[in-house]
């Protein structure tokens, strides 16, 4: 007697897990993650050390005139600079300027544009064509200028570097959740809880924003890269993190001097900019992909 | 049609106003001293500094400077802090710079943006279109300033490409094309440079756009009738799926302008960026004011050109 055990019903899949096993299933995208973390735990670490006072490998601020400019040696893995501190060193010190800049600066620009665009869709009509035009005038600055203009003005720290950015690109992410509020705003369930008599703050935080949560989080990702490398390029032009604390960008800066004979000055730190920006930008593509519900019609 | 430009040029206006605030208030909201030789410095009588205000209307409330930046602007009569030249004269004197190198940016970025997304679209979910994804993302990434001293390296070392400046200093053509020509080489790399990252936003956008065409049910039918694969995608998709180039140039246009502050500088391109970067480093109040306002302006006549223009191509635009 041959006994059938009943196959098990198949539990469907929740948009999550369905989004989930899309990101698995992205190779690059799982490799670009991977980089992310690794990035943030060198610049976890290399934060840690630095305010525990441990140089690992060397001092990043620790000068040697009788060993300056020379190239990559046993010594100096990629070489040292005009003052014969040591490139390797310091680029791992300055990971942390750029991924804290990358995060926070996306962090102030996502709060304000999700506020302003959640006001524009949830309200609609007048509120949302006078908040609409803002944001296009806005989008009409050349964005890097604007924010060299305005650090420049404010004086360039870490913390005005940040605010500076965050206060200029907003603009995507209230154009995004502004699109996404005006087509969930028809939606049955936010009619339910308007005839319930939930007040707008209420509807807008607890019903509509969790479910524009997926596209918030792609431009979050992506936005990381365009402040990593707003700050390396004010960096370059002295109007960025001053030194002796190293980044990313200023390594460059102070190395074009030397451009002709220490080529290491500026490869190294590019290549790690690059790396840093790429891996957030595949990381963030692989998550639009994974989030995407139209992709799942193909 | 006529409607159609009106009511973008009304909107435009308004967009101008906007954008006429926005600049005013970048400049006079940050924190800061406004005179160009910082707040406390002892050399500085109160004269001198009352006589400043006075001049440049910094002793007035801020609704009426406003009014007074503006009223200065469109009647030329903004003058630099720095030399006291007219800051449109000083504008203008870059303008043509300016123009070649950001055009030139933008035709590259269109056309090789075209030509990569169509590749990718072509070949969607395979190998060619993984590998022109990923590349596209690295040029994305590429820090402009990076790639340019890597470029400069080697050019200059093993090309003999004139990379400073707008022409050959110290040499007399004696025709229009040498001229010509020497500007051509001159504008070549700093613009190429500048076009890596709008090549790649762009070629996003196009692989998008067609891929979404090509899941039209007008596309099922040219393949049902059974055109050749080329016909469907040249013919068909393509064309439908040109929007992007449009709506490129607002997007493209903000981020070369913004980016040649930094390739301008590195390759001493006499352009607006360059101009903008000597006048943050004076905090030369009144020409940040004007450049911010005249590139914005710039970017949203761009923009209504390109809908114009695509509104004439286009007979479906109209209609929204």
């Amino acid at each position: 007697m041959i006994t059938t055990t009943p196959e098990p019903l198949e539990v469907a899949a929740s948009p999550m897990e369905r989004s989930l096993r899309r990101f698995r299933a992205n190779k690059i995208g799982l490799c670009a993650l991977g980089m992310v973390g690794l990035l943030a735990v060198i610049a976890v670490a290399f934060f840690v050390l630095d305010v525990l006072g441990i140089p690992w490998p060397m001092d990043p601020d620790a000068t040697n005139l009788e060993r300056k400019l020379l190239p990559p040696d046993s010594v100096n893995w990629l070489g040292t600079d005009n003052l014969g501190r040591d490139v390797f060193s310091r680029l791992l010190n300055g990971a942390y300027i750029s991924l804290t800049v990358g995060f926070v600066a996306v962090f102030v620009s996502l709060f304000i544009g999700v506020t302003v665009g959640a006001v524009a869709g949830y309200f609609g009509k007048w509120v949302d064509n006078l908040i609409m035009r803002f944001v296009d005038a806005i989008m009409c600055f050349p964005t890097f200028f604007l924010i060299l203009t305005a650090v420049a003005l404010v004086g360039p720290s870490i913390f005005n570097i940040i605010i500076v950015i965050g206060l200029v690109s907003w603009t995507g992410t209230a154009r995004l959740v502004r699109a996404e509020f005006l087509t969930l705003r028809e939606s049955a369930y936010v009619q339910a809880a308007r005839t319930l008599g939930q007040r707008g703050p209420k509807i807008i935080f607890r019903h509509m924003l969790p479910n524009a949560a997926a596209p918030i989080l792609v431009t979050a990702v992506l936005g990381v890269p365009e402040a990593i490398l707003a700050e390396a390029g004010l960096s370059f032009l002295g109007f960025g993190v001053q030194p002796p604390q190293a980044t990313w960008g200023n390594i460059i800066a102070d190395g074009k001097t030397y451009i002709l004979d220490a080529w290491w000055l500026i490869l190294f730190p590019g290549l790690a900019i690059l790396i840093a920006a790429l891996s957030f930008y595949l990381t963030g593509d692989a998550l639009r992909q994974a989030v995407e519900t139209r992709s799942e019609r193909q | 049609m006529t409607v159609f430009i009106i009511r973008r040029l009304l909107a435009s206006v308004v967009l101008l106003f906007f954008i006429s605030l926005i600049s005013f208030f970048i400049i006079t909201l940050t924190p800061g001293s406004p005179y160009p030789w910082g707040e406390l410095n002892p050399k500085v009588s109160e004269d001198v500094k009352r006589i400043f205000r006075e001049k440049f209307h910094l002793d007035k409330p801020l609704h009426e400077q406003y009014g007074f930046i503006m009223r200065d602007l469109f009647t030329g009569e903004l003058r630099s802090i720095k030399d006291e030249r007219p800051v449109l004269a000083k504008i203008a004197e870059r303008l043509p710079a300016t123009l070649a190198l950001n055009l030139g940016a933008l035709a590259l970025s269109l056309s090789f943006g075209l030509l990569l997304g169509v590749y990718g679209a072509r070949h969607a979910g395979r190998p060619p279109d993984v590998i022109t994804s990923v590349l596209a993302f690295v040029f994305i990434a590429l820090p402009g300033f990076w790639v340019s001293y890597l470029l400069a390296i080697g050019l200059v070392n093993y090309l003999a490409v004139p990379i400073l400046g707008t022409h050959t200093i110290g040499v007399t053509f004696s025709n229009g094309l040498e001229v010509f020509l020497d500007r051509w080489w001159h504008v070549m790399l700093p613009a190429s440079i500048l076009a890596i990252g709008g090549v790649a936003v762009q070629s996003r956008f196009i692989r998008a756009s067609m891929i979404e065409t090509l899941r039209e049910d007008y596309i099922r039918t040219a393949r049902a009738k059974g055109l050749d694969e080329n016909a469907v995608f040249y013919r068909h998709a393509l064309r439908n799926s040109v929007r992007p180039l449009i709506t490129g140039i607002g997007m493209l246009l903000p981020a070369l302008i913004g980016g040649a502050v930094i390739i301008e500088n590195i390759f001493a391109y006499p352009g607006m960026g360059r101009l903008g970067y000597e006048a943050v480093l004076e905090r030369d109040y009144p020409t940040l004011v004007a450049l911010n306002f005249v590139t914005a302006a710039l970017v949203l006549l761009g923009n209504l050109l390109a809908d114009v223009l695509y509104a004439v191509v286009d007979p479906r635009v109209r209609l929204e």
